[in-house]
């Protein structure tokens, strides 16, 4: 293999990982304070896309320059809807019954995909990235690369970073952190709990949409990405560890790259890696690489 | 067993063993010939086929509290080695094997994959066990999709006909439905048996409280896995069935949505016996093949989670728990009144 192609896969490798990073850190960020498993964080991540879409594409057609900002934004805007009545109307009064919350938004994905399905049909999807992200670029060591994709590592880089100052800078960061270690207390304290829990949902359902069109612009959408994406997160917050952004983006590049180096060496064999590596990491440290222990 | 046979839910289910018994001889006397055989066949025999594997959900959730979602990859594992080995199957893998020898050879797979599941989340409890066992079937359904040398990828392994029985061959409805009941039926009295046994009372003790058992010095780890095994045995079973009764085995029969109607099955009909299993089997057959009548033609999976969303909202122990609770409000309901009748 020569030098190029191999620096070729690891970048594809993280690309890939940028995608993932930023759809699980929302499955993070909500399971990290709500102790909520959203089996349903693919289903977000699917409506954003196709939300998104169906706002970009007669804005594409008018070829106006801002169709793709313009398809973003509905697609992060819609998921956050949608998370936000989800927590609001069943999850928020089972606060606490774990199973029973995971079951019920299993219920909600089934619904979601085939609601989906009968609206959008069967036939896959691709945005297309406006002028400035599109095409290629030149990356040293590589050649010719596509922007699009760079573009991916570079939103999935400030997402981190935003995600870092909210947490760790902000009012409201500091009631999200103080949730993960006392809820009542929190409560106690006067601050609006339940409040904190839909801003919370809403910022890591808006990630999944923020996901969603990143990655139907990246590659097809089709039915069945939801379970796709749900499992990444799964397995990326798995390895990395619950709750922690660091983690996730340790998990991500791991999962990303495995994936990526897999495919090129044994092709039929490449599930099998990503699966290795979970059994590994669980085998050593069960509460994940950067999950703290319980 | 004499005792047990006495008591309500023994009478209950002895006369519901009789019906199902019985049923194929009643159901001709009630429709035409080809429903009754389409009833037979599609709702009730698939629902005893399923509900086997739902029953190894069940029982792990109900005397464990491990909600695994590994189960019907579990089944797949026997289903796949089966018509791998198994001669006639189309395309050829391996083959060579009688059923004789291939079944219990799937059986053995399925219960080697169920301990593997068992030792990988064995440090791993409630939610986390949920989304580690999800994880786990997810990656098998990709390996056996993308895998063409031994899984045939995409398009699965078909003409996996059965043996034949006593002389009759396996794809007439009624021994299928035989065979399917008469399994169904063994393997819930073993677990009724085993769960009343000594290894039956620790695996509910460690699902009510591990360190308890564990300062008993109890091996609550080999008890977990082992219990992991014994589910694996009742999901290989109800493997080899399903890929009988599908005369094949295909990537779709062990993905993200077989897994989820696995655990429908299991939650509709209630996580707190395993006759739930087969109720929720029975009832989400019921919708599967309803489902166009209905509500629409090609919406049944929206049905059958609105279904489910509502089982989950209303009552979390399925359809069984909705009918303890209805017998209790109307034993409450009536008991007032003997306050009125003068003794």
């Amino acid at each position: 293999m020569t030098l190029q192609l191999t620096l070729t896969i690891l970048l594809n490798g993280l690309t890939l990982a940028a995608l993932y990073f930023i759809v699980a850190s929302g499955f993070s960020l909500i399971f990290g304070l709500m102790r909520t498993v959203n089996m349903a964080h693919g289903s977000l991540y699917m409506v954003g896309a196709y939300v998104g879409y169906a706002v970009f594409e007669p804005l594409y057609d008018q070829d106006v320059w801002y169709a793709w900002y313009v398809g973003l934004v509905a697609g992060m805007a819609i998921a956050a809807v949608l998370g936000v009545a989800m927590q609001k109307t069943v999850l928020g009064w089972m606060q606490g019954q774990e199973l029973r919350q995971a079951l019920v938004t299993i219920g909600i994905s089934i619904i979601v995909a085939d609601q989906l399905l009968a609206n959008f049909g069967a036939t896959s999807r691709q945005f297309f990235a406006p002028d400035a992200i599109f095409g290629a670029s030149f990356v040293p060591g590589v050649g010719r690369y596509p922007t699009f994709r760079l573009f991916q590592i570079g939103v999935a880089i400030a997402v981190g970073i935003g995600l870092w100052l909210l947490l760790n800078r902000t009012k409201v960061g500091l009631m999200i952190r103080a949730g993960v270690d006392d809820r009542d207390i929190l409560s106690a304290c006067g601050v609006n709990v339940p409040l904190v829990n839909i801003v919370v949902f809403a910022l890591g359902a808006a990630l999944a949409g923020l996901g969603g069109v990143i990655g139907a612009t990246a590659q097809p959408l089709a039915q069945g990405v939801d379970g796709r994406f749900l499992l990444i997160s799964l397995v990326v917050v798995i390895v990395g560890g619950m709750g922690s952004i660091t983690g996730t983006a340790i998990g991500a590049i791991l999962v990303g790259l495995a994936e990526q180096v897999g495919q090129a060496l044994f092709p039929t064999y490449s599930v099998i890696l990503t699966f290795v590596i979970m059994v590994v990491v669980l085998a050593l440290r069960p509460q994940g690489i950067m999950g703290r222990a319980r | 067993m004499i005792a047990w046979l006495q008591s309500r839910a023994g009478l209950w289910t002895a006369g519901g063993f009789a019906f199902l018994l019985v049923l194929p001889a009643i159901l001709p006397e009630l429709m035409p010939a080809n429903q009754a055989s389409f009833w037979l066949g599609n709702i009730f025999g698939r629902a005893i086929v399923f509900g086997i594997i739902a029953m190894s959900l069940t029982f792990l959730a109900t005397y464990g509290g491990f909600v695994s979602l590994a189960q019907m990859s579990v089944a797949g594992v026997a289903g796949y080695v089966v018509a791998i080995t198994v001669n006639g199957a189309a395309p050829s893998i391996v083959g060579g094997l009688a059923y004789m020898t291939a079944i219990p050879l799937g059986i053995v797979a399925a219960v080697l994959a169920a301990l593997f599941v068992g030792v990988v989340s064995v440090r791993t409890r409630d939610i986390y066990l949920l989304m580690i066992t999800l994880a786990l079937a997810m990656g098998f359904f990709r390996f056996v999709e993308t895998n063409i040398a031994w899984f045939n990828g995409y398009e699965g392994i078909r003409n996996v006909l059965g043996p034949t029985v006593f002389g009759l061959p396996f794809r007439d409805p009624h021994v299928i439905y035989y065979v399917s009941l008469l399994l169904a039926a063994t393997l819930y009295g073993g677990v009724l048996y085993l769960v009343r046994s000594p290894f039956g009372l620790v695996l509910q003790g460690i699902r009510d409280n591990p360190r308890r058992i564990a300062a008993l010095g109890y091996n609550v780890a080999l008890h977990r896995v082992a219990a992991f095994g014994v589910a694996g045995f009742i999901a290989g079973c109800g493997g080899v069935m399903m890929t009988i009764y599908n005369i094949g085995i295909s990537p779709g029969s062990v993905g993200l949505g077989a897994t989820i109607n696995v655990l429908i099955m299991s939650v509709i009909g209630g996580l707190g016996h395993p006759i739930g299993a087969f109720i929720g089997s029975l009832i989400f057959a019921f919708f599967d093949t309803f489902a166009a009548t209905i509500y629409d033609r090609n919406r049944f999976n929206t049905l059958i989670g609105v279904v489910f969303l509502a089982i989950v909202l209303v009552s979390p122990d399925g359809v069984i728990g909705l009918a303890k609770r209805s017998y209790a409000y109307l034993k409450a309901k009536s008991a007032p009144q003997r306050w009125d009748k003068p003794t």
